[in-house]
């Protein structure tokens, strides 16, 4: 089950400046494991405590995996999976 | 230093203004590599809240593919705080996590509405300040308007 994965700028560190990777997995978390096999460190940012982060954004195929069943969210061959760290902040 | 147009900067302070008491946000895009800000997109705060901003992730997704498609980058990023200085706080200084982009803060704690007794006015001028914000690090930067 080969998707695409888009990484934003700021974790191209991990993929050696690479604006995508190949993945692989029947479900997000399937996924990030694959990437992480790949690209160690990556899914620590995007993870925590068995959890996607708050304000990290990943989409399949443009639906907000949060409406999809998060990390459990189903992935099929050809997917693509784009990652956007969220824009925010406060005061 | 930022150089931004005079329109682009007047549509931030009014947005601000506009969105005023709670936070507004935005970009403005400009092709990939050349420091520009020309196309001003103003956003959704999905928290609407006086304290806190959060750009709506499906707004957020169509405007970045957009940015993709046109080879662009968000060369600023702009928010406001409506009660407190326009420098960046600890929430925004973790969470900044485009270091190639201006932050623009603008705050509107003393010109964001029409308050006589409190001696404020549409007229004041907006502070309207601009930062660097990478890995943690928060410069200041001077910002020219043309």
């Amino acid at each position: 089950m080969a998707v695409e994965v888009r990484i934003p700028t700021i974790l191209r560190t991990y993929t050696a400046g690479a604006k995508a990777v190949d993945g692989d997995g029947q479900t997000l978390a399937e996924v990030i494991e694959s990437v992480e096999n790949g690209h160690p460190g990556i899914k620590d940012r995007l993870v925590e405590d068995g959890d996607l982060r708050r304000f990290i954004n990943i989409y399949v195929n443009d639906e907000d995996v949060r409406f999809v069943g998060g990390l459990t969210a189903p992935v099929s061959d050809g997917d693509t999976i784009v990652i956007l760290p969220a824009v925010a902040g406060g005061q | 230093m930022l150089k931004i147009g005079r329109v682009i900067y007047d549509q931030i302070v009014a947005h601000a203004r506009r969105d005023h008491p709670d936070e507004a946000c935005g970009i403005v895009a400009g092709p990939e590599e050349s420091d520009d800000p020309r196309r001003f997109v103003p956003m959704v705060n999905a928290a609407r809240s006086p304290t806190f901003f959060q750009f709506d992730p499906t707004e957020q997704l169509r405007v970045w593919r957009e940015l993709d498609d046109n080879d662009e980058v968000p060369v600023v990023i702009y928010h406001s705080h409506t009660a407190t200085e326009a420098y960046p706080s600890r929430t925004d200084i973790s969470l900044a996590a485009e270091p190639g982009a201006h932050y623009v803060l603008v705050s509107t704690r003393e010109s964001g509405h029409v308050d006589g007794a409190a001696g404020r006015s549409e007229e004041a001028p907006p502070e309207f300040r601009s930062f660097r914000i990478v890995e943690g690090v928060v410069t200041e930067e001077e910002v020219e308007v043309i």
